[in-house]
């Protein structure tokens, strides 16, 4: 499952911004995750609040999880769409998963066929912000 | 607010002694031959070796080990299969035969997602191949890999060794180790490189002949051991170590 190697990730991070922030605890985390690396939320999830168990600082915390639509935009033409898992075979959405940037492998612009494009939102993982006590 | 991978990646290289990242200015020097060759050299001798495919857009690494059928097994992140010994990662595991036509941030983007799930464990060397020059992914690996050293490969041509002294100014300028220089590919036995090597107060290896016997043992592993090319390459290890 790697889904738990991200959410160790979140951890960690959240513990090294208290830690800057100087906070004793944090009480909540949110997160945002794109939809373009397909995470497992129930899993990862699952994944946070065993971690967050062992973790005095983080034991209370509630960790919100947003997810975010993957949009693309073509550097070539220009075009705009948005990512649709179901088109893809298995093999395609698991290296997709792992690696989001092979999205340039295996996508390309409906308009204009150029892997060219870029990911403008909705790639990955991302710590959107943490609220803790001083 | 920031990206979480970051924070986790000191901690997935904590058990690795030494990370070394072979490279070079230049394009086709044999980089990914040394680093292939030096990671199986050094599992034979019964250390504890990785080995990373850095060069995304052109991994070769698979094609001289000739890594087949091979999948990384998921724990918590992915674990690195073994081959020959060694624990290889690489992005054809998910890339295939694919293209994988990706420009500087989304080489940083693919970098930092593979040190953040990888779980190596304990290694004693853990071999980088790099991409040619000094862009992206040198500077990631800058950037997030504070503890590597550089083994820099160069070709006996001027061409080569002016693009290696740039790197070497960079890698001085920012404090990274430089393990030293091997010189690859000699043809004519010319003290060029060894003498610049000297003037620039860089350790000279050892040199590699010009092996035409190297290309029909890619992708064989016990013929790439009785090449002149790996016979070079373990006299180098020898004194690396002395
Ligand atoms: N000593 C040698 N004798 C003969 N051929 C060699 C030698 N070293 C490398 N080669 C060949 O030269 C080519 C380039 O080698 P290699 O791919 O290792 O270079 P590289 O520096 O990794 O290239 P790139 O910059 O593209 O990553 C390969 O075909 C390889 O088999
Ligand atoms: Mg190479
Ligand atoms: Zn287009």
């Amino acid at each position: 499952m790697h889904e738990w190697a991200l959410a160790e990730a979140v951890a960690s991070a959240a513990i090294r911004i208290a830690k800057e922030e100087k906070l004793k605890s944090i009480s909540i985390v949110n997160v945002s995750l794109g939809e373009l690396q397909q995470v497992d939320v129930e899993i990862f999830k699952f994944a946070l609040s065993e971690i967050k168990s062992n973790i005095p600082m983080l034991k209370d915390a509630d960790f919100n999880v947003k997810i975010v639509k993957a949009e693309f935009k073509c550097r070539v033409c220009g075009y705009r769409w948005t990512f649709r898992r179901e088109v893809l075979n298995e093999e395609v959405q698991e290296a997709i998963h792992f690696i989001p940037e092979l999205a340039h492998s295996f996508i390309r612009c409906p308009n204009c066929s150029s892997p060219d494009f870029e990911v403008v939102k909705g790639r990955g993982v991302w710590l959107e912000s943490i609220v803790g006590v001083k | 607010m920031a990206d979480p991978r970051i924070s986790i990646i000191e901690e997935r290289l904590r058990n690795i002694k030494h990370i070394i990242a072979v490279s070079s200015g230049k394009g086709g020097v044999g980089k990914s031959l040394v680093a292939s060759m030096l990671a199986l050299i050094l599992a034979r001798k019964g250390f504890n070796v990785g080995l990373f495919d850095l060069d995304f857009t052109s991994p070769s690494t698979h094609l001289i080990l000739g890594v087949e059928g091979l999948m990384p097994e998921e724990d918590k992140g992915v674990i690195p299969p073994l081959t020959n010994g060694i624990k290889y990662m690489s992005i054809t595991y998910y890339s295939g035969k694919n293209v994988s036509p990706l420009r500087g941030s989304d080489i940083s983007n693919a970098l930092i997602e593979l040190l953040a799930i990888t779980r190596w464990n304990s290694l004693d060397y853990l071999i980088i191949d790099m991409p040619p020059g000094i862009s992206d992914s040198t500077l990631d690996l800058l950037r997030l890999v504070r503890r590597v050293k550089f083994l820099i490969v160069t070709s006996p041509s001027k061409l080569a060794f002016e693009t290696v002294r740039k790197l070497i100014a960079l890698l001085r300028e920012m404090n990274f180790p430089i393990i030293g220089l091997i010189e690859n590919m000699d043809m004519k036995g010319s003290p060029y490189i060894r003498e610049m090597a000297e003037r620039l107060r860089i350790n000279y290896l050892g040199s590699i002949p010009f092996d035409f016997a190297l290309e029909d043992a890619l992708g064989d592993v016990n013929a790439l051991l009785k090449t002149k090319f790996s016979e070079s390459l373990m006299k180098i290890v020898d004194e690396i170590y002395n």
